[in-house]
């Protein structure tokens, strides 16, 4: 299977182990990634806020650019850029008016026709199948609270994906890994998001709640999958235990990692090392067949 | 032809922009006019003998008036002429008023556009015929479908004017929505004490054919006259035979095997069941798909006990015919349920409501059934998850109603006051409890409403709360309701024993497929339309089909049983007379150069093209022609502008009338 | 002639129950309009005939409005839809038959729409006389010698 890769800046950076855990279980699935030549940013985060026509030229450009290389898929991992390559598309595809713009500042011609798929919807493509019949380690002690946070699943009526109140797609791939979902509040939550640089404290204070649902409902680990869910669950949570006593650590993995090692793959590989909150007890603890709460 | 032209001044309002006495000189000229005049008030009495004596003098034998519109005074001068011997099918009217004084300032064009008025119709009245309105008998006897508290109202109205009526539920017992509410508002009587003698009196009424556990499958016919072929759905049960005694019902063995539709899921019921103590009528149903019996081919236990061999297994379905006259549609509503998924219906859901994930969220239904003392709590107030009372109560309105992104866009019209009603029942039975009420605006219009809710937050301390709630999530068996205070502008966040969302009412789910075996409109959320939102509110587009209650919209108990009277008194009215006289506004087809291709068949939506054999005298099949049934044509004439060969046209609005008018209007512009 | 101030010829086929009273209110509450429009009524939308159409302009219209009960609320249940299907093939044959199929208007305009109806009308007249009069058939009237009226 071959799908287009837009990467995003954060893949590149912050959330280097997203990529690198990613392209690890895709070339283990036998599944190419093509990148896409000269990729720019997509305006997440502050593009749409600043300027309207910016917001959806960004994203155009990306899509122009997987078209001309003849991609018919593109995977946007980070979910603020699948949430941006969508809007794009719909108000690429239902006003006239930015599409006319969008194309001169471009100076190129739009068509629609790509489809941009999210990670979970990557994983649903290569097959649930095959991730199950991969699985070497055994998961079955495994919690797993399954956080999706605002962007993969809002707004539903441009996104058109799951459940934007009580979404359940994360959930089957993480059953396919053998591991056990957990049924809890807080998946679909604000963690705060950008507001962690400017308003550090309305971040800590929102994800502590997930975190304390999410440990409330016996999960071992939350699984993310997008950049920005993951750097605040998981760089945020030493200050929030700090300032909010008497609460556990919980760690914080992206999909593709908790399916790398559910697959057996390299930790090191699998970027499992990069983490604030130390993922290492709870490696250990699934070689033991033991899992620690 | 010799056509007489009448010019009314209507007072000042036609006169005043529209030179009369020219406009009626003008007319005279016109090819076949043979008198026109002109009168200050054409349809009063002078104006009418006016009319009456020019005809018998001149010999005229058409009619243009030009004055208001037909709408108005159509009936007025057909009868004049029709008094004076022309047929009133060869009488037309031109709108000097509504369509030209009225609404143009410039006296010599107003007046030219009067004049060319007046000439279409002149043109037109050539080509008119003498109509006879078509007699129709009529079956006196009537179809109530729904037997809630509006079909029950409706048929009792029709029974003790003497009138047979046949009475189809599909459920096994009539009683609808209100047998299962504990009390009702704005008196808080119960609703079981008022309602059981109601439906008492039906199943003993000589005059009521109470037709259970059945539904419509088919309607034929028309006003007066329809068939209608009604399914019996196999009881296993023979209904002659049983009492009710109900020990079949004791002696099942597979006791807790389904969910009871009555309590809305909070308590169980056996194989073998009666809805409801009270039912009527009292005979159980075997829900096949859950019986030992039809799954195993053993048990047989409840035939083993009736003394009087009801029990029958084999019972099939059975199809009933019943000519009626008038049908009353009375099919009630259900509740909005929210724990559906996007995309698999018109429904987006309240996933963040958590209904049907959390026990303790119920909606409005259920916790009437919670209310009730012939509930699963025997009316204790005890939430469904571990059987305790809850200490704090929230409700929430406007779930599905008022909320066009995730429901829909209309008021849902009760959940105010039953809300109301549920927080003082509540605040009755725990008074040390607290209740909340989530509102986005109380609507608690009617007699003794607004005092009712008052009464809730004042006497009874029941918390109003202006604005939504956005998620309910559980915490250490806590349900944690957020929401927004939108007058105090402040987060809002409630540890709740329990939730009570008011969903809203929506149309029955087969209300479509009712809609149209009966040819009834619907609305877009699948509520059966009335004729005129104001004037005609309990009839339907169809004639001798009315409606009752909230299967037309969200409607209360008091307005539903004043609109089931209403429809009952809408099918006495028909009744009334022996034979039914129509305006012969129907098509009518020429055999002779029909075609027999049947496009107007496909366009007609009354079903009243139907298929007529030619036959030659040795009786083979010539060709089959189209045929319109004038009891069933309504006069739209779409069947006319779709026919290829112009065979069947349109009395009244036939194609040389209609070119006629086109071809006249403009001689002089 | 051609020195006069063109004034539009329009013709206006209407449903009985909910444009003709739509026009009804408009004239009851004396919303006051232009005089170039002439009413013909028909039971429903569904009873016109293209021909009706091509006819008018035939005999002189300059511009031709339709106009029936919403969809949905058609007093016939669907005869507005059977309309609205029909002109959607018919629109494309009267460019064919040399009519400016911009010069036929089509409209909802329901009882209780009088201002609505007032809008329309008056609509419908201004941009016909800002296209000019429709001298199609007058012309080809005069080619087989048919005397223009």
């Amino acid at each position: 299977m071959n799908f287009g890769y837009y990467p995003g800046c954060s893949l590149s950076g912050t959330a280097k182990e997203f990529d690198l855990s990613l392209k690890e279980v895709l070339k283990y699935l036998d599944t190419d990634l093509q990148e896409i030549n000269d990729w720019c940013c997509c305006g997440a985060s502050s593009a749409h806020s600043a300027s309207h026509l910016l917001s959806v030229a960004l994203p155009a450009r990306n899509l122009i650019l997987a078209k001309e290389q003849g991609m018919k898929e593109i995977v946007a991992p980070c979910a603020a850029c699948f949430n941006r390559l969508k809007v794009a598309q719909h108000e690429l595809k239902t006003d006239d008016h930015i599409r006319i713009n969008t194309e001169e500042l471009l100076d190129t011609k739009y068509s629609d026709g790509i489809n941009v798929l999210n990670l979970i919807s990557l994983f649903q493509q290569i097959g649930l199948e095959k991730i199950k019949s991969n699985a070497k380690v055994d998961f079955s002690k495994l919690n797993v609270a399954c956080y999706y946070g605002c962007l993969l699943v809002r707004p539903h009526d441009i996104l058109k994906f799951d459940d934007p109140e009580n979404p359940t797609t994360m959930e089957e791939v993480v059953k396919a890994t053998g591991a056990k979902p957990v049924d809890w509040n807080f998946k679909v939550e604000c963690c705060g998001a950008a507001h962690s640089i400017a308003h550090t404290e309305i971040v800590e204070n929102l994800s502590m709640k997930i975190l304390d649902d999410a440990i409330n409902y016996k999960a071992n680990v939350i699984v993310v999958a997008c950049p920005m869910c993951h750097s605040n669950l998981d760089m945020r949570q030493k200050n929030i235990i700090k300032h909010n006593p008497g609460r556990n650590k919980i760690p914080i993995l992206y999909l593709s990692q908790l399916i790398g090692l559910s697959l057996g793959l390299d930790h090191k590989k699998l970027g499992l090392d990069l983490h604030f909150i130390d993922t290492a007890p709870l490696i250990a603890s699934l070689s033991e067949n033991e899992v620690a709460v | 032809m010799r056509i007489g032209v009448f010019i009314c001044h209507c007072g000042e309002n036609i006169g005043r922009t529209v030179d009369c006495p020219s406009v009626a000189s003008a007319c005279a000229n016109f090819s076949g006019v043979v008198h026109a005049e002109d009168y200050k008030y054409m349809c009063s009495d002078p104006g009418q003998n006016l009319i009456k004596q020019a005809i018998k003098e001149k010999n005229l034998d058409a009619v243009v008036v030009g004055s208001c519109s037909p709408h108005m005074h159509e009936k007025t001068f057909r009868k004049a002429c029709s008094d004076a011997g022309i047929n009133p099918f060869l009488v037309e009217m031109a709108n000097l008023r509504e369509h030209c004084s009225w609404i143009h300032d410039d006296v010599p064009s107003a007046t030219r556009k009067a004049i060319d008025l007046v000439r279409m119709l002149v043109e037109k009245v050539k080509f008119n015929e003498p109509l006879i309105p078509i007699r129709v008998p009529v079956t006196k006897r009537a179809l109530v479908i729904g037997g809630g508290i509006s079909g029950i109202q409706a048929s009792l109205d029709i029974a003790n004017a003497g009138y047979e009526v046949v009475l189809v539920e599909k459920e096994p017992s009539i009683g609808g929505h209100m047998s299962q509410l504990s009390e009702t508002f704005p008196t808080l009587d119960c609703s079981q004490c008022i309602l059981t003698p109601r439906m008492v009196e039906v199943y003993q009424h000589p005059r009521i054919k109470l037709v259970s556990y059945s539904e419509v499958e088919n309607v034929e016919g028309f006003i007066g006259n329809f068939s209608v072929t009604i399914r019996k759905k196999a009881r296993s049960v023979k209904d002659e035979l049983c009492t009710g005694c109900g020990l079949c019902v004791q002696k099942c063995p597979i006791k807790k095997v389904a969910l009871s539709d009555f309590d809305e899921g909070l308590a169980t019921r056996p194989a073998m069941y009666v809805p409801f103590p009270q039912a009527v009528p009292n005979i159980p149903v075997i829900d096949r798909s859950v019986c030992t019996y039809f799954k195993t081919g053993k048990c047989q236990l409840c035939k083993k006990v009736c003394g009087r061999e009801a029990i029958d297994f084999e019972q099939q379905d059975q199809l009933i015919k019943e000519d009626v006259g008038a049908i009353i549609v009375a099919t009630g509503y259900k509740l909005y349920t929210i724990d559906k998924k996007p995309d698999e219906s018109m429904i987006k859901g309240y996933g963040e409501y958590g209904y049907g994930k959390f026990k303790d969220v119920v909606d409005g239904l259920q916790f009437e059934r919670i209310a009730s003392a012939s509930g699963p709590t025997s009316g204790e107030m005890l939430r469904p998850s571990d059987k305790t009372t809850p200490k704090k109560i929230v409700f929430i309105q406007c779930v599905g109603s008022r909320d066009e992104s995730k429901g829909f866009s209309y008021c849902s019209k009760i959940c105010c006051m039953y809300t109301a009603k549920h927080a003082m029942l509540y605040k009755h039975k725990v008074h040390d409890g607290e209740a909340y009420v989530f509102y986005m605006d109380i609507r608690a219009g009617g007699k003794n409403y607004d005092e009712f809710v008052r009464r809730a937050i004042e006497e009874d301390g029941v918390k109003y709360i202006r604005g939504r709630v956005s998620k309910i999530y559980e915490e250490n068996g806590k349900l944690i309701v957020k929401g927004e205070d939108t007058l105090a502008g402040v987060r809002v966040e409630i540890d709740a024993d329990m939730v009570v969302l008011a969903t809203a009412m929506i149309a029955q789910n087969d209300s479509v497929k009712l809609a149209q075996t009966l040819s009834v409109s619907y609305d877009k959320y699948g509520f059966f339309n009335e004729s005129h939102p104001k004037l005609k509110p309990v009839e339907t587009s169809t004639g001798g089909i009315f409606l009752a209650g909230a299967c037309n919209a969200p409607r209360d108990i008091p307005d539903s049983v004043s609109m089931a009277s209403a429809a009952a008194a809408k099918a006495l009215v028909l009744f009334g007379s022996d034979v039914l006289e129509r305006e012969p506004v129907v098509a009518k087809v020429n055999e002779a150069t029909c075609a027999g291709c049947f496009y107007c068949q496909k366009v007609c939506a009354y079903n009243a093209i139907e298929q007529k054999e030619i036959k030659d005298r040795q009786g083979n099949v010539i060709k089959v022609v189209a045929y319109v049934n004038s009891g069933l044509c309504q006069g739209c004439g779409t069947c006319n502008a779709t026919c290829p060969s112009k065979s069947v046209e349109l009395l009244g609005f036939k194609d040389d009338q209609i070119y006629a008018q086109i071809n006249s209007f403009a001689e002089v512009f | 002639m051609e020195n006069e101030k063109f004034e539009p010829k329009i013709v206006a086929f209407v449903c009985n129950w909910c444009t003709y009273t739509g026009a009804d209110l408009a004239g009851t509450s004396r919303l006051k309009q232009q005089t170039n429009a002439r009413l013909i009524r028909v039971p429903c939308t569904g009873r016109i005939d293209p021909v009706f159409i091509i006819k008018a302009f035939e005999k002189g219209a300059d511009g031709v409005l339709v106009s029936g009960c919403h969809p949905n609320d058609c007093h016939y249940n669907t005869g507005n839809f059977h309309a609205r299907r029909r002109w959607i093939f018919f629109r494309q044959l009267l460019d064919f038959v040399g009519i400016d199929s911009s010069r036929l208007y089509f409209s909802w305009v329901s009882a209780s729409e009088g201002k609505k109806w007032v809008d329309v009308v008056d609509g419908v007249i201004n941009s016909v006389r800002e296209k000019g009069p429709f001298n199609g058939y007058k012309k080809l009237n005069k080619e087989i010698e048919i005397p223009v009226k």
